[in-house]
């Protein structure tokens, strides 16, 4: 019921982010509309912590901002290397475990990996990443888990 | 506050968030071309559809001030922010699977993640 009812307002929230028309038919057509997705959302059991992460604490943004830094950190640590003289890489594949305890808090740190440029990740095991790194730098085990430490305080409240 | 003022200081934003993504956007278009193999390609690619793209969209925020369209241009900041890993993610998977070795291999625990399943070409 809570995931059907955050469902509906951050639909509706989207509906009126993108429409911007405040008139009251278009309004109530708008509403039925977004009720009408979640009514066909729960008839096909969509209504889980994937599609509606109610789970997520709060401070999510907060962790996005912390991670904008380090994209930008990594950013500049590759435009390096590609404008050296002479590109020189340490190509790696590099197993890198992660301790979180629901899926989407593996779904996030796997992301946050493949976002930050120097390291994507390649395949998922149980518990593990295989992640794939251009530098000795890039593949350091203390920036894992730092990120994953953040990541574990957003997974659930 | 002075407008003129207000004006100028959100074209300077504006100015620095594009210089800034511009470059980075420049710099990850030549290393497309600089770098060896597919595997480090993926990373230059990264750098343009992350920090590129997100500080000419935050470029654009600046211009628009307080109104439905900032709205749409974090809304797209925030599918992008999603949708850019999973695209690489694809690119990066696609080639292990396809057992397409990078570039002098300098480490490789693929078995000690995927163990049997890892492709023929990938074990170390």
């Amino acid at each position: 019921m809570t995931k059907a009812l955050g469902l509906l307002v951050a639909l509706f929230a989207l509906w009126l982010a993108l429409s911007g028309y405040f008139k009251p038919f278009l309004l109530i057509v708008g509403f039925l509309s977004c009720l009408f997705t979640v009514l066909l959302a729960r008839r096909m059991n969509l209504l889980d912590d994937e599609a509606v992460p109610l789970q997520l604490r709060l401070t999510l943004p907060l962790y996005w901002s912390w991670l904008g830094g380090e994209i930008f950190k990594s950013a500049l640590a590759v435009s390096k290397i590609i404008l050296s003289p002479r590109i020189v890489l340490d190509q790696q594949l590099i197993a890198v475990e992660s301790p979180l305890k629901t899926d989407m808090g593996h779904v996030i740190f796997a992301n946050s990996i493949t976002l930050t440029p120097g390291t994507a990740t390649v395949e998922a095991a149980p518990g593990k990443f295989l992640v794939h790194a251009l530098t000795n730098e890039a593949a350091s085990a203390e920036a894992f888990t730092e990120m994953a430490r953040r990541v574990a305080v957003v997974e659930t409240r | 506050m002075d407008p003129a003022l207000i004006d100028f200081a959100r074209n300077l934003a504006t100015a620095i968030a594009f210089i800034v993504g511009g470059g980075f956007i420049l710099v990850g278009s030549l290393g497309l071309v600089r770098l060896p193999d597919v595997w480090s390609r993926i990373h230059a690619a990264g750098i343009i559809d992350t920090i590129g793209a997100e500080l000419i969209l935050i470029g654009m925020m600046f211009q628009t001030g307080l109104t439905q369209t900032t709205l749409k241009l974090a809304l797209i900041g925030l599918f992008l922010f999603i949708t850019g890993p999973t695209a690489t993610h694809a690119v990066a998977n696609a080639s292990f699977i396809a057992g397409i070795r990078p570039d002098r291999l300098k480490r490789n625990e693929s078995e000690a993640v995927l163990g049997e399943d890892t492709p023929e070409e990938m074990k170390a």
